[in-house]
């Protein structure tokens, strides 16, 4: 088990978000959260990346309750990367530099020992040639693939995606998909928020369809779209494909 | 059909236009321009004539002439006036750094998020109101006196490290703000990005909230350094001799006030280009921006 | 017949003082900026011991009972005396004035002058030099060559800061404040080791203002700048000679010096600097 999720409850003054949540995610696994908007699956992301401290109930990584209130966040957030709807490049920085900022930081080592490594991702997602570009000289796909890039320069164990297609033009979106099915066949561990439907049953190993707060199903892709348990599940299948 | 007559007509003047190298549009439009500008300056001519001609006209011209404009007292005053200036700038460029410096400390505090720095997040919006509500002529006598009363030693009473302390303490508080404005404006994403990767708060901050945040503010901090360079000569109220200072003397050995509007001057000269550049910066980061 | 004309000359006689008198005023009517009131202007507040209590309608106080003479000899007594505040800066505005004349320690300067109108002196001040106990103590005295050594602060809108040059020099560049109450200030605070003030303000402020103020000395006012005060008048005011009139009425008829005597006994017995 690389990733366990166990009854995991998160609120926001009043608006109780997280309703305790289950999930397991082996290792190499690509899980798709689908919902509507507001189920919950953004939040349970940002969770599992400690960007949101919880309420109650435990996340488990590699065994160890990143949880816990005595450990120190930031080790464990070197090891889980996420990537954002908006992409959040850090746009007073070329794509270079965005990339090697968090590892120059954290492991003291310089640009140039570091540049080797960073080029190798550009290259691997053909991006090479928009290493000395600023954000707002890349098009939505390309800076979201920088963004990618600059989580897997922290050699992360998992991934965390969310919505990570839905802000981009459509004729976009497919170089995005593709990063991911690539990192997929390289057998990364992921969690996606998405509303790409065709897309998580394709790639998916397990779906979950949040609602309300609550994993109300999850299954292999072929069921879950196929023959759906839950009357809710169908019927914001039936809305959305 | 009467449609399609409209559309037709602009056509062909159009094409005809080009053929002359300009469209019909930026042949109208030169026509306006230079009419506005005729109209500016006539009106901009009738204007100085009426203040170069009526204002000459009042019956107490003569007397303001002599008095504020008195070429003489000019003539004998100014040059020690803009040696006397050389203190302003000199505190200018001592208290400046200064209040960047500890204007960003402050706002820095003020965005402390957790619960342990409460303490210091109140004193910085605590400092902020109070040295905000202040006047700073208020804060420069309070200090600049204040402080030396309570028996420090020569050279640590001095009226020169007390009055920058005071005008330190007060425009950090403004700077502080601005820097504050900078800080929030930068979106939230852009910290949770930050700290996804697994970068300290620090770091954050340093590499990716500061250098955007700055950028942001530079022009509105600009200004306040404007502001600065004029409230420098408060520092006079509490002894040191500088150029509103030293006017103040000539306006009272000869009871006259050209030595002040010398002193203006002396400052319009500096601040005049400094706002400008100021105007231009804000202009450039607009364009930049939209 | 002899008695009728004695009593006729008697009559002229009387006539004449009582037109004397009624001449002076006469002297002053129309020339007011109020018909019938003279607005004599003060400091705010007007300090010890030219004007006590800062309550000049009193006379109390050397300014307050010199200028009350001033416009009783003018033909002003009672309600028809008006008194105002104004800044030392408002005197010298162009423009037109809210008093008549204006009455605080203004020293008359050839270069004012050519700006303003002074009356002739009223008073004529020594400056003085203040102190505190320390000072005297490390050694300071009265003497050009001890005062050269000290950190000297001054008022701005006096002569002091230009005397203070030309007359002691001094070592170190001076402080100067908006007004007498800032430069004590400066003084207990210990920025400056000692300040000019004319004779009478020193005596006040060491005495009042200071808890262990000393006058260290005074400048011989016969010197080659006696500082001479005046009533400042804007310039070109007809008033002026109906007011050096009465002014030099008074110093004949020993007036001037019985009010100095009354208001600034203390100003004797002050050494003067060598």
């Amino acid at each position: 088990m690389k990733l366990e999720i166990i009854d995991l409850w998160k609120k926001f003054g009043a608006n109780v978000v997280c309703k305790g949540i289950d999930l397991a995610v082996n290792e190499g696994e690509m899980v798709c959260l689908i919902g509507a908007s507001g189920s919950g699956k953004s939040t349970l992301l940002r969770c599992i990346n400690l960007l949101e401290p919880v309420d109650d109930g435990r996340i488990l990584l590699d065994g160890l309750e990143i949880t816990d209130p005595e450990q120190d966040p930031q080790p464990i957030r070197q090891r889980i990367g996420m990537v954002f709807q908006s992409y959040n490049l850090f746009p007073h920085m070329n794509a270079l530099e965005n990339v090697l900022l968090a590892p120059r930081r954290i492991t003291g080592r310089s640009r140039a020992e570091l540049r080797p490594m960073a080029e190798a991702l550009f290259e691997r997602f053909n991006l090479a040639d928009r290493m000395g570009h600023y954000p707002d000289q890349m098009s939505g796909g390309q800076q979201q693939r920088v963004a990618i890039i600059r989580a897997l320069a922290m050699k992360p164990e998992v991934m965390l995606f969310d919505e990570v297609t839905s802000a981009l033009d459509p004729e976009l979106v497919g170089e995005v998909l593709d990063v991911l099915r690539q990192l997929k066949a390289e057998g990364m561990t992921m969690i996606l928020a998405t509303h790409e439907m065709g897309f998580a049953r394709e790639v998916a190993d397990k779906v979950c369809f949040l609602d309300a707060g609550r994993i109300l199903e999850e299954g292999p892709p072929e069921q879950l779209f196929e023959r759906p348990r839950e009357p809710r599940t169908a019927e914001f299948l039936s809305r959305v494909l | 059909m009467g449609a399609s007559e409209r559309q037709a007509a602009p056509a062909g003047s159009g094409a005809a236009g080009r053929e002359s190298g300009l469209s019909r549009r930026e042949r109208r439009e030169r026509r306006e321009r230079r009419r506005s500008m005729l109209i500016a300056a006539a009106s901009t001519a009738i204007a100085i004539a009426a203040i170069v001609i009526l204002v000459p006209m009042t019956p107490g011209w003569e007397k303001v002439q002599k008095a504020f404009f008195n070429e003489a007292v000019f003539v004998k005053t100014f040059p020690k006036l803009l040696e006397a200036f050389w203190l302003d700038v000199a505190m200018f460029l001592w208290c400046a750094p200064l209040i960047a410096v500890w204007g960003l400390v402050l706002a820095l505090m003020r965005d402390a998020r957790s619960p342990a720095l409460y303490p210091l997040k109140l004193f910085a919006i605590l400092y902020s109101d109070l040295f905000r509500g202040v006047p700073v002529i208020l804060v420069i006598y309070l200090i600049g006196f204040g402080i030396p009363g309570l028996g420090l030693p020569r050279p640590w009473n001095s009226p020169y490290i007390w009055g920058t302390v005071a005008l330190v303490l007060s425009y950090s508080a403004y700077v502080a703000e601005v820097y504050r404005a900078g800080i929030e404006s930068i979106h939230e994403s852009q910290r949770a990005a930050a700290v996804s990767l697994g970068l300290s708060h620090g770091d954050m901050m340093r590499f990716v909230v500061l250098p955007q945040a700055i950028r942001r503010v530079i022009p509105a901090a600009m200004n306040n350094l404007i502001s600065l360079q004029k409230d420098v000569a408060l520092v006079s109220f509490i002894g040191p001799v500088e150029i509103f200072r030293q006017a103040g003397v000539y306006k009272s050995l000869y009871a006259n006030f050209t030595p002040y509007v010398g002193a203006a001057l002396i400052f319009l000269v500096v601040t005049v280009p400094a706002t400008r550049a100021v105007d231009r910066m804000i202009a450039r980061q607009q364009r930049r921006q939209s | 017949m002899k008695d009728l004309m004695k009593a006729g000359i008697a009559a002229l006689g009387l006539g004449a003082v009582a037109s004397g008198a009624w001449a002076a005023g006469d002297c002053a009517a129309g020339k007011t900026l109020t018909d019938g009131v003279l607005t004599i202007a003060t400091g705010n507040p007007a300090y010890f011991p030219w004007v006590i209590d800062d309550a000049p309608e009193t006379g109390k106080g050397f300014e307050a009972a010199v200028a009350l003479e001033i416009a009783r000899r003018m033909g002003f007594e009672g309600d028809a005396v008006k008194w105002v505040r104004t800044s030392f800066d408002e005197a010298i505005q162009p423009g037109a004035k809210n008093f008549d004349f204006n009455i605080q320690q203004y020293s008359i300067t050839p270069e004012r002058d050519e700006f303003i109108d002074f009356s002739a002196p009223y008073y004529t001040a020594a400056q003085s030099v203040v102190v505190r106990q320390p000072a005297v103590d490390a050694g300071a005295e009265p003497t050009v060559e001890s005062l050269k050594t000290l950190k000297w602060g001054a008022v701005e809108s006096t002569t002091a800061p230009g005397l203070i040059q030309e007359l002691i020099s001094p070592d170190a560049s001076m402080l100067l404040y908006n007004d007498v109450a800032d430069s004590v200030e400066a003084l207990k605070a210990g920025q400056v080791d000692a300040i000019m003030l004319d004779l009478p303000s020193a005596l006040f402020t060491a005495a009042v203002l200071l808890d262990d103020g000393v006058v260290l000395g005074q400048f011989e006012t016969g010197g080659d700048s006696p500082d001479e005060l005046g009533l400042v008048f804007e310039e070109g005011n007809p008033l002026r000679d109906c007011a050096n009139g009465a002014i030099e009425s008074m110093r004949e008829d020993g007036t001037l010096a019985r009010i100095e005597a009354e208001w600034l006994q203390d100003a004797t017995g002050v050494p003067v600097i060598k």
